[in-house]
């Protein structure tokens, strides 16, 4: 394949060699990052490694012990509850939102901005300030006794049954902003001359929005659902932030469990096996995605 | 003759500013608005407060009394465990790491975007589809392969590390924004570049540099918003002297507030 074609032209592998070498980093981090330590860990995750990585096979034991470990369970169904409650309120409020401000308003900068400013803040940062707002002795509820209402209680982040409503509270806060500049991004894509056929037609807006443009906007909202999706599924720094995994274990994450058996508990073998849980529910997601959005353009 | 049917007023017809209609869209904006700015306004009255009449009052109310302080002690004198400098080495080790990892990235992306999008090689596509599905890889999946190649390196808990695991992370994003702009370039002034004799990096230079100020722009805000706030790698690839802000932030919070043990 690489020997030089006698004629006197370079061989095919230096043809275009400045463009492989300048490649070079992307293939590295494709194959070696990407590829090949999903793979390590894949493999290492059928191990027995404690401590240290070794190659000590025991088959699926690590993924039982895995499902038999309350603190994963409870990951898992905080990770639905979370992802669940992220995915309705953050689209539907930001398309809201995004319709609001496609009226041609004045000072829309200045909206946009406002909403857009948490994205750009460190979880950690909306993880301690909606700590204290959510505290009960200094934060909201104080507020809204001190107006009267003695027996008003809204306390999640120290009741486990609500606490990971407190977490979709902060994460929205700081997402939503998000997903309305996409939403917006694609409103404005819109070609107006539908806008007049629907207005001729007689139809009121709010229906155009959810019959027609939704639609429409199918691709920008595959894209944002991808993207808020695959964030939902890394949630770390604000869970360690606000609540750290509290009160006990009820708001525990799977990238929380992943870390603190891999570099806490000396348990890189559970650490393993969880990431490759983590790396399933990706695939479920993306697959599909990758398979409607690549796939059918191939054949089409 | 159709003037004479139109002689009178035209245009839509005027709207009134208070219609209904704007006042439902205004008011839920401003609503909105307002609960956004909470959290900021609740983080700058707390901060001019001291620590006794946080414990008292509520963290709505502005200060009694605005003192700095707390900003001064947050930042020379604050406690992570036996170190207490202050946030001033965590800020200044994010700067360390911010600015490396930044420009690094975004050199790397930037050619890698260039080969990709004017060179193209046979399997550029596949690494390329590769490197895109690795953007949603949870990092959990690939942390401690990463951990063991940094230490096999030696820069294992070394600011070093931490920008080489920045730049690697923040390459699919950056590769896809800088590939799909060089793509819009008109491909005339590649072909003219080429024809003329400039070679890879000539045009690169010479060429798509000056042209693409804007994406660079664009890549430059995304990764320092992205790489100043990270927690996870930091957490990970850096001794505690290293650590950057957001988790010395995080340390300094929990241990002041007492309310939690630290990680």
């Amino acid at each position: 394949m690489a020997k030089a074609n006698g004629s006197g032209r370079p061989s095919r592998l230096f043809r275009n060699l400045n463009a492989k070498i300048a490649a070079i980093p992307m293939i590295l981090t494709a194959m070696v990052v990407f590829v090949g330590f999903s793979l390590w860990t894949v493999v290492y995750s059928f191990t027995k490694s404690g401590l240290l990585p070794r190659l000590d096979f025991i088959g699926l034991t690590q993924y039982e012990r895995l499902w038999n470990n309350a603190k994963w369970l409870v990951s898992i169904q905080n990770l639905v509850i979370f992802g669940a409650c992220m995915l309705i309120f953050s689209f539907v409020i930001g398309f809201v939102l995004a319709c609001l401000l496609d009226q041609k308003i004045r000072f829309e900068g200045v909206f946009r901005t406002i909403l857009l400013y948490p994205f750009a803040l460190s979880f950690v940062v909306t993880g301690v300030v909606w700590q204290w707002i959510l505290n009960p002795d200094f934060g909201f509820q104080s507020i809204v006794r001190a107006t009267g209402w003695e027996s008003f209680t809204f306390d999640p982040l120290n009741n486990g049954k609500i606490v990971m409503f407190g977490v979709v509270i902060a994460a929205l806060w700081q997402g939503t902003g998000f997903v309305m500049v996409l939403l917006l991004a694609g409103l404005r894509g819109i070609d107006d001359e539908i806008w007049k056929a629907t207005r001729i037609d007689g139809v009121p807006a709010w229906k155009t929005y959810l019959f027609v443009v939704v639609p429409m906007l199918r691709p920008v909202f595959i894209t944002a659902l991808v993207i808020v999706t695959a964030g939902i599924v890394k949630v770390y720094d604000l869970v360690v932030a606000q609540t750290n995994g509290g009160p006990g274990i009820s708001s525990e994450v799977p990238a929380k469990y992943v870390y603190d058996q891999m570099f806490l508990n000396q348990n890189l073998g559970q650490g393993f096996a969880a990431s490759t849980m983590m790396l399933v529910t990706v695939a479920i997601i993306i697959i599909p995605w990758a398979y409607l959005e690549f796939g059918g353009r191939k054949r089409g | 003759m159709a003037d004479i049917a139109f002689s009178g007023p035209r245009g839509p017809k005027p709207r009134r500013r208070l219609s209904g209609r704007n006042i439902m869209i205004y008011g839920t904006l401003i609503v909105v608005a307002l609960y956004y700015l909470v959290p900021l306004y609740v983080m700058v009255m707390t901060s001019l407060k001291g620590l006794p009449e946080i414990r008292l009052g509520n963290i709505f109310s502005p200060p009694v009394e605005a003192t700095f302080e707390p900003w001064v002690k947050a930042w020379a004198e604050a406690c992570t465990g036996l170190n207490c400098e202050g946030l001033q080495r965590g800020f200044w080790n994010s700067v360390r790491i911010t600015v490396p990892s930044v420009l690094l990235s975004i050199l790397i992306a930037s050619i890698n975007g260039y080969a990709l999008a004017n060179w193209r090689f046979k399997g550029a596509e596949f690494f390329f589809a590769v490197l895109m599905i690795g953007a949603f890889i949870p990092y959990q999946v690939m942390i401690y392969p990463m951990v063991i190649l940094l230490r096999e390196l030696g820069l294992y808990g070394s600011l070093t590390g931490l920008v080489l695991v920045h730049t690697v992370f923040g390459m699919p994003i950056l590769t896809l924004l800088f590939r799909n702009y060089f793509a819009t370039l008109p491909e005339e002034l590649f072909k003219a570049a080429r024809v003329d004799g400039t070679g890879f990096w000539g045009i690169y230079f010479r060429i798509m540099l000056p042209l693409s100020l804007p994406i660079f722009v664009v890549a430059v805000i995304l990764q320092v918003t992205g790489i100043w706030n990270d927690f996870l790698f930091g957490v990970v690839y850096t001794k505690p002297e290293y650590y950057p802000m957001t988790v010395q932030l995080n340390n300094i919070v929990n241990t002041t507030t007492g309310a939690r043990n630290t990680m």
